[in-house]
């Protein structure tokens, strides 16, 4: 018994993405291939086309839902927390990445050397999404979103009810919450219901699909109705769920006097809130923020910290400063679904 | 809790455009804040309370706590030092101090030596969240920035109270931060602040637009006419008490025109224009704007910009109240007064003698000195009454020029019209063939001609910079103005005095627009 192989002669950055060369298994890779692993179902993570594809039971349907029957993966393997598989020598299991609903860390072992890849991830609480489980491990593969000091998102509960707030004082307009589609859509109602809003939310049509999904895999989300047919006085005090780029457009314009809101961690720099002509910047996130960054790099134990996508000179400039080495691996194609500033005029 | 209540008010007045909003806003606050936090708030957010913490004082603070790297990068990417200071603020562990109300912060201030201000402020920070941490700073150094005028807030202050805002404007000047005898009497526990020979400003008597309907009834024998002067409206008041300039709204501008203040040697209440000599003739607005919005202002100036006050009204002589006068009284007593005191740099509007309207008509349709926006016609028997009423005092303005412009650029609106591209930026043809901008203009047309504009503006944009697109030149505009004037800041070289669209021209193409020699030619301030 040598050492155990560094993570890094098995586990390769190639133009496809993450590779895994024993296994023979692309992670969350940019283009099509032959086996792939998703942590979750984000358009810049789950990409179709793939031969195979192995997944939670939650993101493999929400990617069929994304990209139609059978553009998921010819065939698809759907891989429970808890249990483990061998792939050519290569054991594999799934952590919560507390992310989304079905999103998952992917931890390997090979010869006695691990690394787990975790996706997007976050450490808040969200009753929509399994809470982060922390794995020990050689190599820690993470994102950087938010990795600046500048970000530390406050308590969600504490954004819901300053929109509860803002519904009171003005309740003759409608309140029109930007968010995405998967993920942040379903969190923000979830919340709502748990601070006991318990009237019908209304969605843009970009909404429905993944929120009928949820419901689908057992996440209740109360009466929803479709904003599109709804006439501007029943809109009145109502609240609204729309895609970012629809709120300050036309889209907008059947609502009554819309509040503009939108909830993302970009709303914690106030320049980029105001550019997009929100008027109540939420800042609600489900990406891990600077201290739950570092927090889990500590709670993994990892020696050695790679870093995906996302601001990466700060992240592995801290990590330095805690004597762990951190490697940006420039993967290309990531960040580029949710949480990026609303590009104006999005087709919605 | 009244700081972060504080940040949250100041936050939504940040992100606010609307009006209405802002207004709704304010309201919540006054209703729900207890003294003498509100009055603080509302003196901050106007800026009648100014602190001066220097903002490198902050910056120091927090580099005492944080890693010179982390910090260039945070600063790099939020851009802005209070807001970086706010958001990068690390709490200490373990305080359990409540966030300190506005009047605390207040008196703290005040009473803490320059040196320890940065160990005072910094135990604050750490009792704060990123939204109060910024108001915070904001406070301190002086610089909150929320978009709310001072005349916004009276306005708030009677929509809340019930009260007529002239009653608020008129007691406004006579209190001070933190307003307890203002709020006192808003919430009905007492009588109206008396402010005594504080100088305080009384609401001005306002005219409407002078349409046909009314013209056909006027007899002239009833009438008073005077020249309507493109100047700023100002309101000079003067006694033992001190010595004030007011604008149109209420605000001091005193700083602004210190020789003004120099020349009210007097005890006495006036309505006049502020306006600028040349060589003894009045000259366009553009040179007045030059000494508008200054906080202080330099000898240079007051020599380059000669300013005079052109009187209309004499509102108060000494303890003398002659508001409730007719005006033919106040007028002679206006002229009595002036030939009495003889103050620098004053002089009367002149009465315009007229025997039938149309003669007046015929006066007002020759009126083209830039100086002149058209006739004001005051009955006599009109007493000097605040706010606009309807009937007593008319402006009769000349007819407006007009220019067809091409639409160049659009950006989209605020508040209701934000998914529009409803601000138009419009331009002439040049000799050699170049269309260069003269003007921007966002009223003028309906709504349903807003709804055309924002579907053709999306369906022919050919270039986008940030919230603004260029156009196909398609567009021509009929654009309406008061005046034209050379300005070094357009291209064109020439800007012009309230610009609207008159029509949109759909039935002529764009190459048939007007040239910048036929706008130059309405240009009233040529040399020579």
């Amino acid at each position: 018994m040598g050492m155990p192989p560094h993570p890094s002669t098995w586990l390769k950055v190639t133009p496809a993405g993450l590779f895994c060369e024993p296994g023979g298994f692309c992670i969350d890779p940019a283009r099509a291939v032959d086996r792939a692993i998703i942590t979750h179902g984000h358009s810049d993570h789950a990409r179709p086309g793939h031969a195979h594809v192995l997944a939670t039971r939650e993101t493999l349907a929400i990617m069929t839902t994304r990209m139609g029957e059978g553009r998921a993966g010819e065939t698809q393997q759907a891989l429970p927390f808890g249990e483990t598989l061998t792939i050519n020598g290569v054991r594999v299991w799934l952590r919560p990445a507390g992310h989304v609903l079905g999103s998952a860390q992917v931890c390997m072992e090979w010869q006695g050397s691990r690394a787990v890849v975790s996706g997007d991830y976050k450490r808040q609480a969200d009753p929509t999404a399994a809470p982060f489980e922390a794995e020990a491990c050689d190599v820690f593969v993470t994102e950087a979103t938010f990795a600046l000091p500048v970000f530390r998102h406050p308590s969600p509960d504490g954004e819901i009810a300053k929109l509860l707030r803002s519904v009171a004082l003005f309740p003759e307009r409608t309140h029109v919450v930007g968010c995405y589609s998967l993920g942040k859509c379903q969190r923000l109602i979830a919340m709502l219901r748990q601070s006991g809003w318990d009237r019908p939310i209304h969605l843009h049509g970009a909404h429905v699909a993944l929120c009928r999904v949820y419901e689908s895999l057992g996440v209740p989300l109360g009466e929803l109705r479709t904003a599109t047919v709804a006439k501007k006085d029943d809109l009145k005090g109502a609240i609204v769920l729309a895609p970012p780029s629809a709120v300050a457009d036309r889209w907008a314009r059947r609502l009554a006097e819309p509040v503009t809101a939108v909830a993302s961690g970009w709303m914690r720099v106030r320049q980029r809130a105001r550019q997009g002509g929100v008027e109540l910047p939420l800042v609600i996130s489900d990406h891990a923020d600077w201290d739950e960054l570092l927090a889990t790099c500590a709670e993994v134990q990892a020696p050695e910290i790679w870093v995906t996508h996302g601001r990466e000179d700060a992240l592995i400039h801290a990590l330095s400063l805690r004597g762990v080495t951190g490697r940006a691996l420039h993967l290309v194609g990531l960040g580029e679904e949710e949480e990026d500033p609303p590009a104006e005029d999005a087709a919605a | 809790m009244s700081l972060p209540a504080f940040a949250e008010l100041l936050e939504r007045l940040v992100f606010t455009p609307g009006r209405n909003a802002k207004l709704a806003l304010l309201q919540h606050w006054f209703a729900t804040q207890p003294d003498p936090d509100r009055g603080i708030g509302l003196a901050a957010i106007t800026e009648a309370l100014r602190f001066t913490a220097k903002p490198a004082m902050i910056r120091d603070l927090v580099m005492t706590r944080t890693d010179p790297e982390l910090w260039r990068l945070s600063y790099d990417y939020v851009g802005d030092l209070a807001e970086t200071v706010a958001l990068i603020w690390q709490p200490r562990a373990g305080v359990n101090a409540p966030p300190p109300t506005l009047a605390e912060i207040v008196a703290a201030l005040a009473a803490t030596p320059k040196a320890e201000l940065p160990a005072l402020i910094g135990g604050w920070l750490d009792t704060l969240d990123s939204s109060a941490r910024l108001a915070l700073i904001k406070l301190v150094t002086g610089g909150l920035r929320v978009g709310v005028s001072a005349r916004l807030a009276r306005v708030a202050l009677a929509e809340w109270s019930g009260q007529p805002v002239e009653e608020i404007e008129e007691v406004w000047h006579g209190v001070a931060p933190p307003y307890d005898a203002l709020f006192q009497w808003l919430d009905g526990r007492a009588p109206r602040p008396d402010p005594r020979d504080t100088p305080i400003f009384r609401p001005l008597m306002l005219a409407h637009p002078l349409e046909d309907a009314d013209l056909a009834a006027l007899r002239p024998q009833d009438w008073r006419a005077e020249w309507k002067w493109d100047g700023i409206r100002v309101q000079a008041t003067a006694g033992p008490g001190g010595r004030r300039l007011f604008s149109r709204g209420g605000e001091d501008i005193s700083a602004a025109f210190p020789e003004i203040i120099e020349a009210m040697d007097f005890h006495a209440v006036l309505d006049g224009e502020l306006l600028v000599l040349r060589d003894g003739e009045v000259a366009p607005f553009a040179d007045l704007q030059q000494r508008l919005n200054r906080k202080s202002v330099t000898a240079k100036m007051q020599r380059d910009y000669h300013i005079v006050v052109r009187l209309y009204d004499l509102l108060f002589d000494g303890h003398e109240d002659l508001r409730a006068l007719p005006f033919d009284a106040r007028r002679a007593a206006l002229e009595a007064w002036l030939a009495r005191v003889a103050p620098p740099r004053m002089d009367v509007s002149p009465l315009i003698p007229f025997d039938t309207i149309d003669a007046l008509a015929t006066l007002r349709d020759g009126a083209r000195a830039a100086s002149i926006e058209g006739l004001m016609l005051k009955r006599a028997d009109s007493a000097y009454l605040a706010g606009r009423v309807k009937g007593l005092w008319w402006k009769w303005k000349r007819d407006p020029l007009t220019v067809d412009a091409v639409l160049m650029y659009a950006q989209r609106g605020h508040g209701k019209r934000s998914s529009f591209y409803s601000d138009y930026t419009f331009g002439v043809w040049r000799e050699d063939g170049e269309l260069v901008p003269i003007g921007k203009a966002y009223s003028g047309y309906t709504d349903e001609e807003l709804t055309w504009l924002d579907r053709w503006i999306r369906n022919n944009t050919t270039n986008r910079f940030g919230p603004v697109r260029e156009v196909e030149r398609g567009i021509v505009f009929e654009v309406a103005f008061d005046a034209a004037q050379l300005s070094t800041r357009h291209k064109s070289g020439v800007a012009l005095r309230f610009p609207r669209i008159a029509r949109i021209r759909r039935d002529k193409p764009a190459e048939e627009a007007d040239d910048l020699a036929t706008v130059m030619a309405l240009v009233e301030n040529r040399a020579g």
